[in-house]
């Protein structure tokens, strides 16, 4: 059985489709990412997901419970951390933690077992007894995640765990998630559109205007961009492209002073073409460099455009369509 | 069956979370009845000579004002803690508990129950007073007190659930609290005997879930101060036709309130 089973899933809002026909699964064990600009549709299918929105067509599973006709099985079953911190600052983290076990029905003897496992797991063991109002913004975080544990979920959903939180903190952020799959061996599921954080998922779902554009592990997604570029400057640039030519039998184009090529793998392409530009007569390389697609490249690749320029133009969408509901209302 | 343990659950903690949040705060606690006791001293102190002729002489205008104030406290309390769930939808707070396994209904309850439970702690503070306004109260009474303060306190902390299941923003709750508490609190009898008003205000007065809540207070809480007969010409109704039509009140708006919160997304 799959951890997530979503099939043609649609959401509107009034005229506006904020998720049109996604279909996805997610296998047991695995880090799924959700990478997508604001307003692409990743919290509104987390929110179903999690039954907190009523899909307007299509089905979603979740550990095989149907978010519309099961959506407390599906809640028992899943652990969530939100985009905006959802915890009660009045209270101490270990109130808080109390609060979730009562409310998922957790037994008292479970949890004062479990409440101690979390803590440790995101590092907040001594920091139980403290008010929130006191914890910075990665603390929280880190408490909502340990909270989100409590109940022994099967599926972890993180709609953009790390937003807002400093580099360090958000390098800790995955530590304590990769860990966590690691010790709890449960499906997580997370959204993001920091485009370095999704290289961590198994495999990513790039969402754009509500429909997923691509869906494969980060590896082949960046394969479909082509491969690594290495580029490299030389004492006899029309010389050295000829040997290359014949070295490698590849494509190797001059690009004004730079020789370009196009590899699979530019980490084993190197040291060919140092041997083949060391034989005597030997023809000095003056620079080289390699460069490695990222999913930025895959994103332009995919989407026409660069991850920040499509966010300014879904919140001019977005607001193109709220001024037209607000003259229908 | 499991559902129904599983919204028990829920209930119990929603209205845990209200009273350990309510008792964590001392300072608010004392804060909060800085209103009530000003209101009590200061204008029933102040009022006093010119209210002299309140029941006949025989009713000190304090005396008049202390089942009021209670009632005050009540209601305030009440629709504050109700409207934290305004509160918790801003800062994140309330979508914790609208994704775990616990009915819309049972949170909705559990608020009612917890907001309650706290409005009563604030009307017994309160009541604590009595021997300094003169009012001297029974065990019996007391405990006629509580219930009565209980259900005030659940009907106004219902209709606060109610008015916060659609409220987005604590911009609103300052027009509330202009537009309905306050004119709540003026015209439900706490300030002055509602017997001998314009029309208007009567009308108003007796639609107001309030009236039926210092009513029956009022009659316990002075039932051994003053004389059956003073009482008589102060109070509405009978202390059993007020406690029937708050009750139907209670219940009305415990089931808008309910339904409402559960028809949000």
């Amino acid at each position: 059985m799959n951890a997530i089973e979503v099939r043609e899933l649609v959401k509107k809002f009034g005229e506006f489709t904020a998720v049109d026909r996604v279909s996805f699964s997610v296998e047991q064990g695995e880090i799924f990412g959700f990478l997508g600009p604001n307003g692409a549709g990743k919290t509104t299918t987390i929110n179903m997901l999690c039954t907190l929105l009523k899909p307007t067509a299509g089905t979603a599973l979740v550990n095989g419970y149907d978010v519309v006709r099961h959506p407390y099985e599906v809640r028992q079953s899943i652990g969530l951390v939100f985009q905006d911190p959802s915890l009660d600052d009045q209270l101490t983290a270990e109130e808080n933690l109390r609060f979730h076990a009562m409310l998922y029905g957790v037994s008292r003897r479970d949890y004062e077992q479990r409440r101690r496992e979390v803590l440790e797991l995101v590092g907040l063991s001594d920091r139980a007894q403290s008010l929130v109002r006191t914890f910075s913004g990665g603390m929280k975080r880190r408490l909502e995640i340990a909270r989100g544990l409590l109940h022994h979920p099967r599926v972890l959903f993180l709609d953009e765990p790390t937003l807002g939180l400093d580099p360090q903190t958000r390098h800790h952020i995955w530590d304590y998630v990769r860990a966590l799959r690691d010790r709890e061996q449960i499906t997580i599921f997370l959204t993001t559109h920091y485009l370095e954080e999704a290289e961590y998922a198994d495999r990513i779902a790039i969402m754009d205007h509500g429909q997923i554009v691509a869906l494969d592990t980060p590896e082949g997604l960046k394969r479909r961009v082509g491969g690594d570029v290495v580029r490299l400057h030389t004492s006899d640039n029309q010389q050295a492209v000829l040997r290359l030519r014949h070295a490698l039998q590849t494509d190797v184009l001059l690009d004004s002073n730079e020789i370009v090529l196009r590899v699979p793998k530019g980490d084993q392409t190197i040291p060919q073409i140092m041997r083949a530009l060391g034989t005597p007569p030997a023809i000095d390389v003056l620079s080289i460099n390699l460069r490695r697609p990222t999913l930025d490249d895959v994103f332009v690749h995919l989407t026409g455009k660069a991850i920040r320029d499509t966010e300014a133009s879904t919140t001019e969408r977005l607001r193109q369509m709220g001024r037209i509901h607000g003259r229908a209302r | 069956m499991r559902n129904l343990r599983r919204d028990l659950q829920g209930i119990y903690t929603i209205w845990y979370r209200d009273v350990v949040r309510f008792l964590r705060n001392r300072a608010r606690i004392l804060s909060s009845l800085g209103q009530p006791l000003l209101f009590l001293f200061v204008f029933g102190s102040g009022l006093s000579p010119a209210m002299a002729r309140l029941g006949a002489g025989q009713l000190d205008f304090t005396a008049f004002l202390f089942p009021g104030i209670i009632a005050m406290a009540v209601l305030f309390t009440s629709v504050f803690s109700a409207v934290s769930i305004v509160w918790d939808r801003e800062f994140g707070f309330l979508k914790e508990v609208l994704v775990a396994p616990v009915s819309r209904t049972a949170v909705a309850l559990g608020k009612v129950a917890g907001g309650s439970t706290v409005a009563l702690f604030q009307g017994a503070i309160i009541l604590v007073l009595a021997p300094l306004i003169g009012v001297h109260l029974s065990l019996g009474q007391i405990v006629v007190l509580f219930a009565l303060m209980l259900l005030t306190a659940a009907t106004m902390t219902s209709f606060g659930v109610l008015i916060a299941a659609r409220m987005r923003s604590m911009e609103g709750f300052q027009m509330v609290m202009n537009f309905v508490l306050m004119p709540m609190f003026f015209l439900s009898g706490a300030f002055f005997p509602l017997r001998g008003v314009p029309l208007w205000m009567e009308v108003l007065a007796q639609a107001n879930p309030m009236t039926y809540g210092v009513d029956p207070i009022r009659q316990v809480a002075l039932q051994r101060s003053v004389s059956e007969v003073i009482l008589e010409t102060i109070r509405l109704h009978p202390i059993i036709t007020d406690v029937a039509i708050l009750s139907v009140i209670w219940l009305s708006l415990m089931a808008i309130a309910v339904w409402m919160f559960s028809r949000q997304e």
